[in-house]
């Protein structure tokens, strides 16, 4: 689940990381009122959950409270990769000499936080990592021992800082760190970290992401969530159970476990087709969630036909077919379908679907083919 | 034969009186695994499918000599359970929980360091030497005692690739699932390290999917390693980047961990790397 920058920097500012003294408003007249109590000029920001916001003319600057109203008029309501902007943060404007990237991540290899920190900041760090790799420096954290001083020093050293700028970046990186782990998150990252004209460091943009399975610590965090990160129909599949992802193919696949269903997308391409959504029902789903995934994928217009791919472990092939007979009563389509359910009970399973006279294939590659034929018609 | 589980095991299911535990017990009793004890806090002195439960791991391996724990407990429990079979002695600890929180799966493994234990998964479908001993969730019948040995980061589609096999009637030496999350206790080249020394293990399949660079590690460790051959199957070429796909681990962030890089690096050290998972039965056969 990510945060938006406002949510981010707040997080951060509470573990002493300094950060601009805006405002969230959601009306013209909101963004007007907060300027007017900052004074000078101000960037007006949209809150959306993506990146590009500046490229896409969700970041502007105004000089005074009045072409801080207008701006915001601009910005709220405006589409940015497909998501609205309904709130906008007002920040003072900073006076910029430089920009340093921070960010906090695991690392899968050494199974630990890594720091990244680029002096090279302002930019995505992708970029960087790709342009001018060198320039990227790593800091493995234990989880135990958590940040050492030590670290935080060599690693401001390392970024070309000196001076009353080692002790404050210190600071800083130890309570984005911090930040990370009370969190629970998977990144927490500023871009930039600026120099400031009166020689200060300041976060003047912010991010985290969090882990899912990790929210349950944090009721708090959780209630952050924008439901505009995730679509309507990832939404319902979310609360009820299943991981789902719209694509924007045309076949519909339902498949049991992560690993299959990605395996069956790439089947149904290599015959030519394009698969609609990646959707595991996950282990031993009833005919209910079966019935509930169906309809989810039916919301999808584009999709032409559906493929099945049920290999039964702890998943009963039966359950499967009765939840798809279910929902087919209850939404009652004219999209075609092939099912192949192998494993666990899976006689009874072909069985139920056969009195129904409900096509199924025996081999993934013969359903993948079916399904592709079916989309196109045939 | 095999590697990790056999009729040597002798297994501790820790959360055995929950519904997972106590199912999957039976299924692992049935299929020939020696199930020695049960854990669940509070639940001591209860039976389970002939099985004695006790309140902590420590007790049921004085007791019963277990030598290896399968994890079915919650996953907010998930990390301390972990800690506390390795604590107690066992030797091969298998969760098979899904959505352990990954910061705690980094103080798990911290504290796993130093002890003599090895940890396979979070969030896997255990292990099979088949013939032998069960330790997971994976459906027995579709295996067939036999020389491959296949390692994966996923459930289900392992099933897919150990029944072409069997249809073939090759059978496996021992299929591991490693699990699909960022941090899991043995990853692809501990496995390939234990199958290229298994005298047992003719030829080994690798399954692997988007995320991280283990596959690219372990097509490395091929190159320096692996005088057995490997074929390898890699799931998720259609996957878009950013978005999670199931698995924790299975993503593809910052253009790195894309199912093509992966391949490339397989196939460039000659690796054969399937289209589909069931011609992975035809090149294994292939090669015999």
């Amino acid at each position: 689940m990510k945060l938006h920058e406002y949510q981010s920097k707040r997080i951060f500012a509470k573990y002493g990381v300094p950060i601009p003294e805006g405002e969230v408003a959601t009306t013209p007249a909101e963004a007007r009122e907060i300027a007017h109590q900052i004074g000078g000029s101000v960037v007006v920001k949209s809150q959306v959950l993506v990146g590009g916001r500046g490229k896409a003319g969700g970041v502007k600057v105004a000089k005074d409270a009045d072409e801080a109203e207008q701006l915001a008029k601009q910005i709220l309501g405006m589409d940015i990769k497909g998501l609205t902007v309904e709130k906008v943060l007002i920040d003072p404007t900073a006076d910029i000499r430089d920009e340093i990237y921070i960010g906090v991540v695991i690392d899968r290899a050494q199974q630990k936080p890594v720091i990244i920190a680029s002096a090279e900041g302002g930019v995505e760090i992708e970029i960087v990592a790709k342009e001018n790799p060198d320039a990227i420096k790593r800091v493995a954290v234990d989880p135990v021992f958590g940040l050492m001083n030590f670290q935080a020093t060599n690693l401001a050293y390392d970024l070309g800082l000196k001076g009353h700028y080692v002790g404050q970046f210190t600071k800083i990186i130890k309570g984005l760190y911090q930040a990370f782990m009370d969190t629970d998150a998977s990144l927490a990252e500023i871009n930039p970290l600026v120099v400031t004209g009166d020689e200060q460091l300041l976060a003047v943009d912010g991010k985290i992401v969090l882990d899912d399975n990790a929210l349950y610590k944090h009721p708090d965090l959780a209630e952050m969530r924008d439901i505009q990160e995730e679509s309507p129909s990832e939404r319902e599949a979310r609360l009820a159970g299943l991981n789902f992802i719209k694509l924007d193919g045309e076949i519909g696949c339902m498949v049991n476990g992560a690993g299959l269903a990605m395996a069956t997308m790439d089947i149904v391409q290599h015959f030519g087709g394009s698969p609609a959504n990646f959707l595991d029902i996950g282990g031993g789903a009833n005919a209910e969630k079966v019935a509930k995934a169906l309809r989810i994928i039916l919301q999808d217009p584009n999709v032409k036909s559906i493929l099945f791919n049920i290999f039964g472990g702890i998943t009963r092939c039966d359950e499967v077919a009765k939840g798809i007979l279910e929902a087919l009563k209850q939404v009652p389509t004219d999209v075609p379908m092939v099912a192949r359910l192998v494993g666990t009970n899976e006689e009874e399973g072909q069985k139920i679907l056969a009195e129904a006279n409900f096509p199924s294939a025996t081999s993934l590659s013969d359903a993948a083919q079916q399904a592709v034929a079916l989309a196109k018609g045939a | 034969m095999g590697i990790l589980v056999g009729k040597n095991t002798r297994l501790v299911v820790q959360g055995i009186t929950g519904r997972e535990g106590a199912f999957h017990t039976q299924q692992m009793i049935e299929y020939g695994t020696n199930v020695v004890a049960g854990v669940t806090p509070g639940k001591g002195g209860e039976w389970v499918h002939g099985v004695p439960v006790f309140d902590t791991v420590k007790e049921a391996v004085t007791a019963t000599e277990a030598n290896t724990s399968i994890i079915y407990v919650p996953a907010r429990f998930s990390a301390d359970a972990i800690m506390e079979a390795a604590d107690a002695g066992i030797e091969l600890v298998v969760c098979i929980t899904e959505g352990v929180p990954v910061l705690d799966m980094a103080r798990a493994m911290a504290y796993l360091a130093n002890k003599d234990v090895r940890l396979i998964g979070p969030n896997c479908p255990g292990l099979i030497t088949p013939g032998e001993a069960k330790v997971g969730i994976t459906p027995g019948h579709i295996h067939l005692p036999g020389n491959v040995g296949l390692v994966s980061r996923s459930g289900t589609l392992t099933y897919e690739v150990v029944q072409a096999l069997t249809d073939k009637g090759i059978g496996q030496s021992t299929a591991v699932g490693i699990g699909g999350d960022p941090i899991i206790g043995t990853k692809f080249i501990d496995t390939l390290k234990l199958f290229e020394s298994d005298p047992l293990t003719d030829q080994v399949v690798l399954i692997g999917e988007i995320g991280g660079t283990d596959e690219q590690v372990a097509a490395q460790f091929i190159a320096d390693h692996m005088s057995k051959p490997v074929t390898a199957f890699i799931a998720g070429r259609t996957a878009p980047p950013g978005k999670r796909m199931g698995h924790a681990g299975a993503i593809i962030q910052g253009g790195e961990g894309t199912a093509d890089e992966k391949i490339r690096a397989l196939e460039a050290v000659g690796v054969k790397v399937a289209e589909l998972p069931t011609q992975v039965a035809d090149i294994v056969a292939s090669q015999m």
